[in-house]
């Protein structure tokens, strides 16, 4: 058990270290996040209360082409230096790098959801009448939801042609109970007009059930490329 | 086999006439909807048709992780094409009764929005097997079906709550069937699972046949049309000529 | 638009799908049969 976690634990500090000295990545998503929200403002110009009804649905839209932005480049550096190849010799457990990977990629993307919500607060001049710490657990468990998928599906399209749109194809479609849990949820506590339990609870169950399957097929899909 | 396939073909295709003769002709004309609710013969019994063939799919993208049976993936990849084919059948036959009789294209109920889902995920599943060229793209797609699979019941539970807090029209709605409705049902629900299973059949055939194809034209890349491993003329003996070096003219 | 013609619409419609599978079938087949008549010819099998 340890050694995974060592493993997990070295592979997310090399990641971060090496994305902290080049932070090229970072700042062109940064750049494309503050794009996505100014042009996202300028389309849709609502008043206060339509404001709070549709604001979920855009800001996790936003965030979502955001994730996969970050989540496509996820594994080229390792494709570029044949890293994937020393881990399928090596006695490493493969869930080891995948909950780096994703750890890693959670939080590039947490770090552009907190840069750009502070933005549409100000844009949409949103006030929350529900509950708002409430929304925190919906950020948390929503991200988690579309990058353990992400990092999986970009996993998968290595070895595709157009690998950069493969990966939005296959993690729409599967995204969809989350999207739509994360967009209510935004929603509910936002009009304050009913509970987000419910979605809480089953962004929970999503989260549960894919990172079950991510962990558990991604060695198949290591040794598939 | 070949035999069978054959009769069963023509068997199917007299079904489904009859099935919409029936649905055309014999049925009864509904109270309220008129004659286009008669597009409810076609549109649940393909609803179900998709439904058992994406269930194939996983099953035999399961058999194919478990035991490496190519004749497993070959099932799988026809078993998610017909069943695309019927969704789309659903996903077009649905708004075209909804329009006259509810006044509305499209509505996020249960069924025709986990039909959509279903859709979008197989067709995915599709692209990833044309776009994947690895000699891996079996198992990476039966871990796609076996993803699709998770996703539905959540799709499911999702939508569910989702109408309690936006009640919204029903298509297709429920309340019981009148027995000579049932009937002319339970016929089109027949003739199409035999269609669906026949269609599914003939595309396995399909694949199997490419694949046996590829093996052949692979051989003959490797060893040539006299079955001689194709070496290049130098390393022949420097005395003999080398017959095959050059290969089929 | 009278309402009848929206089921026709949706009949013709389930039809030409199903049609234009069964199609693509056959073509991709007959194809198959006329590149393993190519290789035989080669003499090879």
């Amino acid at each position: 058990m340890s050694s995974i976690r060592s493993i997990t634990a070295a592979t997310l500090v090399k990641d971060i270290r090496l994305e902290w000295r080049s932070r090229d990545a970072i700042n062109s998503m940064l750049f494309f996040s503050l794009l996505v929200v100014v042009i996202f403002s300028f389309s849709f110009d609502p008043n206060a209360e339509e404001s709070r009804q549709i604001a979920g649905g855009l800001i996790w839209v936003a965030f979502l082409f955001a994730a996969v932005v970050a989540l496509n480049q996820t594994w080229a550096r390792e494709l570029r230096n044949q890293v994937l190849d020393a881990y399928r010799v090596s006695p490493a457990p493969a869930s080891a790098l995948f909950i780096a990977k994703a750890l890693g990629n959670f939080i590039l993307v947490s770090l552009l959801e907190a840069l750009m919500a502070p933005l549409f607060v100000i844009f949409y001049n949103l006030r929350a009448l529900g509950p708002a710490w409430q929304l925190i657990p919906v950020a948390i468990l929503g991200t988690w939801a579309l990058v353990v998928n992400g990092t999986f599906f970009a996993a998968m399209s290595i070895r595709t042609r157009s690998r950069e749109i493969m990966l939005p194809l296959l993690l729409f479609p599967i995204s969809i109970p989350a999207v739509q849990s994360m967009v209510e949820a935004t929603r509910v506590i936002l009009t304050g007009d009913a509970s987000a339990r419910f979605w809480i609870v089953l962004l929970l169950t999503y989260d549960v059930v894919f990172t079950t399957a991510c962990l558990a097929l991604f060695d198949t899909i290591l040794q598939a490329e | 086999m070949k035999k069978a396939f054959s009769i069963l073909a023509v068997f199917s295709a007299l079904l489904l006439a009859y099935a919409t003769y029936q649905a055309l002709v014999v049925a009864p004309t509904e109270r309220t909807m008129g004659d286009v609710q008669r597009i409810f013969y076609y549109h649940v019994p393909c609803a179900w048709t998709a439904g058992c063939l994406f269930c194939v799919n996983l099953l035999a993208s399961i058999a194919y992780l478990t035991w490496k049976s190519s004749k497993a993936d070959a099932l799988a990849v026809s078993a998610a094409e017909t069943g695309v084919v019927f969704c789309s059948v659903v996903l077009v036959t649905g708004p075209i009764w909804a329009r006259p009789v509810w006044g509305i294209w499209w509505t996020w109920d249960m069924r025709l929005t986990t039909t959509l889902v279903l859709w979008l995920i197989y067709v995915s599943y599709l692209v990833l097997r044309k776009f994947s060229d690895s000699a891996q793209t079996p198992k990476l797609a039966a871990v796609l079906a076996i993803f699709g699979a998770l996703d539905v019941p959540l799709v499911y539970f999702s939508i569910w709550f989702f109408r309690t807090q936006h009640p919204q029209p029903v298509i297709g709605g429920g309340g019981s069937l009148d027995p000579r409705m049932l009937r002319v049902f339970l016929i089109n629900l027949l003739a199409f699972s035999f269609l669906g299973a026949m269609i599914c059949w003939w595309r396995f055939r399909l694949e199997v046949f490419q694949r046996e194809l590829d093996e052949a034209l692979a051989l003959e890349a490797l060893l040539g049309p006299d079955g001689l491993p194709q070496v290049s003329a130098r390393s022949r003996s420097p005395l003999g000529k080398s017959p095959s070096a050059t290969g089929p003219a | 638009m009278n309402s009848i013609h929206f089921m026709w619409a949706a009949y013709i419609a389930t039809w030409a799908i199903l049609g234009g599978y069964l199609v693509s079938i056959v073509r991709r087949y007959r194809r198959l049969q006329r590149e393993q008549k190519d290789l035989q010819g080669k003499g090879f099998e």
